[in-house]
């Protein structure tokens, strides 16, 4: 097997998630398949290290995860905002500046 | 991944010439038809607590991925702080939202999903064909070998040496993100209680000020087929009553307070709970 699978592998997650962010309107599965494309995206950068030998591609899938631990944070508590005033965790919901 | 390390130190580095172990192999194909289901698991399951065990399912894999690879410190980080504190949190929210937050399945915009599936495929047609077309270059690239998981401590000092040396910099950024990522967690999630808690006195005196419900709200379930919580109670003239149910009940079956159920949801027979 080559190690380009891995890339393949990663390029299907990360399409897959990105449908997801198109299809689902639920705000919380669509932050999931967030995670999901951003997983995908640190597989890209560990087959690139192994690929290159050299350990920066880890490093910048550490950060990565780091910045992702963050944005998760943030987005649960603005999704909850959301949901306190609306009832509701539908992204189709959060229409205030069309009224 | 001794395959590999031979081939690089061999000079082989023709595309065709890399190769992983058999292991690696088997490992690959059975651990990556379990990612993409997963995955399309995430997207097409209708509760949003089965995308979260989807999701989980393919970070484990992922982790085994990474560790299969040579980032075994990155294997671990993910199972710590992804399937550990990320979908532990995804879940928290949940729980809090509502389980049952399901979709609803109506398209607003017509031929949404038609083309949003389209847009898709097209795209991943075109990452898959974008890698295929340029991989040799990156594979000829490889040209300093060193142990990848035979001798993981040293591993672990050069990422300890590059995180804390050549990356410092962008390290205290992180730790900076990271308090101001909780510091507005916090800004968003804090209620400001505007006035005083009221008592029970107060709260009976207002709600005969206004005037709207004097008497306690009917409870739900009386003289309907079942005694449910969520089953309105029946006025007189047969006709559910609204007050009957509580409001979040309401929202979280997808009902609108002055939606009348059909009539064949009603009847004895049915599995509704």
């Amino acid at each position: 097997m080559n190690p380009e699978n891995y890339l393949y592998l990663s390029a299907l997650l990360f399409t897959i998630g990105a449908s997801g962010v198109l299809l689902r309107r639920n705000a919380i599965v669509v932050f999931m398949c967030i995670e999901l494309m951003l997983n995908a995206a640190n597989l890209a950068f560990v087959t690139f290290a192994r690929m290159t030998q050299s350990f920066d591609g880890q490093v910048i899938a550490f950060f990565t995860m780091v910045v992702a631990a963050a944005e998760v944070v943030v987005g649960l508590a603005i999704i909850m905002t959301i949901f306190r005033s609306r009832r509701s965790a539908s992204v189709d919901d959060a229409d205030l500046l069309k009224r | 991944m001794t395959g590999w390390d031979t081939a690089g130190t061999l000079g082989l580095l023709a595309a065709e010439s890399v190769r992983t172990s058999t292991g690696e192999a088997i490992q690959f194909w059975v651990l990556g038809a379990v990612a993409v289901a997963g995955a399309l698991g995430v997207v097409f399951a209708t509760k949003a607590v089965y995308s979260a065990i989807f999701l989980a399912t393919t970070m484990i894999v992922l982790a085994v991925f990474y560790v299969a690879q040579g980032a075994l410190f990155l294997g671990v980080v993910q199972v710590v702080v992804y399937t550990g504190a990320v979908m532990m949190l995804f879940l928290f929210v949940l729980m809090l939202i509502g389980v049952d937050s399901s979709d609803s399945l109506k398209e607003t915009l017509r031929g949404q999903r038609f083309a949003a599936g389209l847009i898709g495929i097209g795209f991943g047609v075109l990452l898959i064909a974008g890698i295929g077309s340029a991989t040799v270059a990156v594979t000829a690239g490889a040209t300093e070998p060193y142990a990848l998981a035979s001798d993981s401590n040293s591993a672990i000092e050069s990422i300890a040496e590059l995180i804390f040396v050549r990356y410092l910099w962008a390290f205290e950024l992180t730790g900076a993100l990271l308090i101001a990522a909780t510091l507005g967690a916090m800004v968003l999630a804090h209620r400001e209680r505007f006035g005083p808690r009221l008592t029970q006195k107060e709260l009976s005196k207002a709600r005969f000020r206004s005037g709207v419900n004097l008497t306690p709200l009917p409870s739900p379930g009386v003289y309907a087929r079942h005694n449910a919580v969520d089953v309105p109670a029946r006025l007189p003239d047969g006709s559910p009553s609204d007050l009957s149910v509580n409001a979040i009940l309401a929202a979280r079956t997808l009902r609108r307070p002055g939606d009348r159920r059909p009539a064949g949801e009603d009847r004895p027979g049915s599995d509704r709970r």
